[in-house]
């Protein structure tokens, strides 16, 4: 279970070729070995995980290293760029009839959340001021009519059924008519859980389609799914050309590999997400989101982007010149806070970081509110105090808290860690400029 | 024995997927390379990766078939399969049988959508038919309808169910239907739960709870906790184990629909990994097509 895994492997495999302009077919195909085991960990399927890598090949090799990155982030970001191409490259989106009514249908295996789904996009659709009609055509497991009618009372949405002795094509015809004559602008169809194995059910869905030639059939995919996604998603597809994508159950800790594998095979994009078990837990799809999680690394190039667009090319230069001189100060130390603060909420930057998981920060503070705290204190100091913390003697400590509303502990913690830092700083003043250049984020 | 031969040619037919995509890419594989070299175990290395082995499982089955082939200087086509046969064989057989003791308490988990209700009502026909007293419990107060599923399948079966509304707590159920049980001289007392992702904190919280009810009653009862995984889930299905096991201390394994997909090689990384026995399977949809997990037969079947 170690998620970042790809980020820190390809770090190490890339340490050696710190300075390099430009990846060689050498330097590649130790980190293709690296980014197969990561998809195949992922339950990405073996034949799309070669054809990948094969492009990336393509791609990496000769490729310049942007000025920003190191050699590792380069190839991360190749290998990001394509995940998130291959997934589709904007978010798609619901089609609607222009006039008429709208009908999606719900397919797919046995447990991957149809009738659940089937709930919450009608409760999103319904949000969106449209009239919805929910249709049940799952005749087969005992209980489903009911559990799609306590969904449909929830969340006020009616429910079309004819008991489970009709068969569902003539289901999903007299709910057409009954969605005309009432004037429902969507009609969302619930059918049965089947194998993609079975002729005779899949035949049915077949023939619910041609009875109502549906604006979307959208299959629905359990995330966790592994490599026999491509088999299921190719014998859905190949029957219904289906239209679209549901991944269920993503919420879990699965990777997630199964949506690559779904969407190279098909070409079909996902529309929509399910991410918990409430009404509203349905969201569309963020392709670069997946990708990253698919690698398991955190969405390590949002943090690069943004480090970039928010850190001040000239601040930066000038830190690093304190940083080498040792002249870092309290005052240095609180800008430095700010920059970060500038970047966004610190919970919501900690969490970009891949290997930094939830869990292993809980006895971590820092927090914003933490964050708030020491520069209240940095600001109750004196300019002298600033430039030369050696003076803070008790006294001082103690008016600077009341100053800031804090304790004395407070107080010392924060000395103490700016003294940590300064430590850190006086290793890395050790190193060389070359590779001070690429440092430029003391937190990273 | 009539029954066996059944039993065995039904496993062999909802087997017949996964051993194409698994014996038969071996047999193919063995076939046309002379030799055992790092391009033929890279290729075996795809074939079982391909069968849903997981990465880990994989590469352990690897180096011991590397290992064994070295060591006793192995040429001979055939026997090459035979290693890797006995190398399964060994992963998947249980050093200890278990044995059920009656009566008993069997505690139903796993995440959405497995077929844990579905399994429950199988399995509730097979004891029914050894001639045991049966109740259920309807301990999925959770999802819309969970109850009347399970009540439906009472009906059918003809056994007793103990039930709260949705939105009851579920360990009230569960109390009730110990209670129960215990009047009724109930043999297997068979528990329903909702389905739960297992990285959600506090409904496996709510697991354990449920699990301490029962750990209550531990001079009535033995008890069972059977974890539902579904044959289609990648390598997740291994992190599931996991997690749940720490929840409730899982004493078994129900891989369910093992029928239709290629994928009955999930079975060996679960066990690799976790040493967690694997009891029954579900391969079909009628009643009777939950089966004891054989681990001989199923080998011998796969390859």
């Amino acid at each position: 279970m170690i998620f970042d895994g790809l980020s820190n492997k390809l770090q190490d495999t890339f340490k050696k070729l710190k300075g390099k302009g430009k990846l060689s077919e050498k330097d590649i195909k130790e980190a293709t070995r690296e980014i197969k085991i990561a998809l195949l960990e992922a339950d990405v399927n073996f034949k799309v995980v070669k054809d990948f890598v094969k492009k990336i090949n393509e791609r990496s090799i000769g490729s310049e290293v942007l000025q920003s990155l190191t050699p590792g982030q380069q190839v991360i970001k190749i290998v990001n760029d394509e995940l998130t191409n291959l997934m589709g490259s904007a978010n798609s989106q619901l089609s609607f009839n222009s006039k008429g009514i709208t009908s999606i249908m719900l397919v797919g295996l046995q447990g991957a959340g149809k009738t659940t789904t089937a709930g919450k996009l009608a409760n999103l659709i319904k949000s969106q001021g449209k009239k919805v009609l929910l249709v049940a055509c799952d005749i087969y497991r005992p209980a489903a009519i009911k559990q799609l009618q306590v969904l449909g009372e929830q969340i006020d949405v009616s429910v079309f059924s004819l008991g489970n002795s009709t068969s569902p094509v003539s289901i999903v015809k007299s709910a057409m008519k009954h969605a005309k004559e009432n004037y429902f602008d969507i009609v969302i169809v619930d059918t049965a859980g089947r194998l993609h194995i079975d002729e005779e059910l899949m035949n049915e869905l077949k023939y619910i389609k041609d009875e109502i030639s549906p604006t979307e059939i959208l299959l629905n995919v359990d995330a966790m799914t592994g490599q026999d996604a491509v088999t299921v998603a190719e014998s859905f597809d190949e029957k219904l050309d289906i239209t679209g994508i549901i991944l269920t159950k993503l919420d879990g800790d699965t990777r997630g590999g199964a949506a690559l594998s779904i969407t190279s095979v098909t070409g079909k994009h996902i529309k929509f997400v399910g991410v918990g078990e409430k009404i509203t837990d349905l969201e569309s799809f963020h392709p670069d989101r997946m990708a990253s999680r698919i690698l398991g690394m955190g969405d390590v190039l949002s943090l690069i982007e943004k480090a970039q667009s928010n850190f001040d090319e000239d601040k930066a230069m000038e830190l690093q010149e304190k940083f080498r001189k040792q002249q870092f100060t309290l005052e240095d130390f609180k800008e430095q806070m700010q920059q970060m603060k500038s970047m966004g909420s610190f919970s919501d930057i900690l969490e970009m970081i891949p290997g930094a998981n939830k869990k292993a920060l809980q006895g971590v503070d820092v927090s914003d509110k933490e964050l708030g705290k020491s520069e209240a204190i940095i600001n109750s100091m004196t300019k002298k105090e600033r430039q030369n913390p050696e003076i803070i003697n008790a006294s001082r400590r103690k008016r600077i808290a009341a100053g800031s509303g804090t304790r004395v502990q407070d107080v010392n913690k924060l000395l103490k860690g700016f003294e940590q830092s300064k430590k850190m700083m006086k290793q890395f003043s050790g190193m060389s400029n070359k590779k001070l250049g690429k440092m430029k984020f003391p937190f990273m | 024995m009539n029954n066996e031969n059944n039993f065995f040619s039904k496993l062999k037919n909802s087997l017949v997927k996964t051993k194409n995509n698994f014996s038969g890419k071996i047999d193919q594989l063995i076939n046309y390379s002379g030799v055992y070299d790092d391009e033929f175990f890279e290729e075996l290395e795809e074939i079982l990766i391909l069968a849903d082995l997981g990465v880990e499982t994989t590469n352990t089955i690897i180096n011991k078939t590397r290992e064994r082939i070295q060591i006793d200087n192995i040429k001979d086509k055939e026997k090459v399969k035979s290693v890797i046969k006995e190398i399964v064989r060994e992963i998947l057989i249980d050093d200890e049988v278990t044995s059920f003791k009656y009566p008993m308490v069997i505690l139903v988990v796993g995440v959405n959508g497995v077929g844990k209700t579905t399994t429950i009502a199988k399995l509730a026909n097979l004891y029914k038919k050894q001639g045991k007293k049966v109740l259920l419990a309807a301990g999925d107060t959770f999802r819309a309808a969970a109850v009347e599923q399970i009540t439906i399948w009472s009906q059918r079966l003809n056994i007793d169910i103990i039930r709260n509304d949705q939105g009851a707590d579920p360990a009230s159920v569960i109390y009730d239907a110990l209670q129960a049980a215990k009047a009724r001289k109930t043999d297997v007392l068979i528990c329903d739960t909702a389905g739960r992702l297992h990285n959600k904190d506090n409904l496996m919280s709510e697991l354990s709870k449920i699990n301490r009810v029962i750990a209550n009653e531990s001079e009535f009862f033995t008890q069972y906790n059977l974890l539902v995984l579904d044959a289609t889930s990648g390598t997740n299905a291994v992190n599931q184990a996991n997690v749940f096991n720490q929840a409730t201390k899982l004493d078994g394994i129900v891989l369910t629909k093992l029928d239709g997909t290629s994928k009955g090689g999930i079975v060996i990384p679960i066990k690799s990994q976790l040493k967690i026995p694997i009891h029954f399977i579900g391969v079909g949809e009628q009643m009777d097509d939950l089966q004891e997990f054989d681990a001989s037969t199923f080998v011998d079947a796969l390859f």
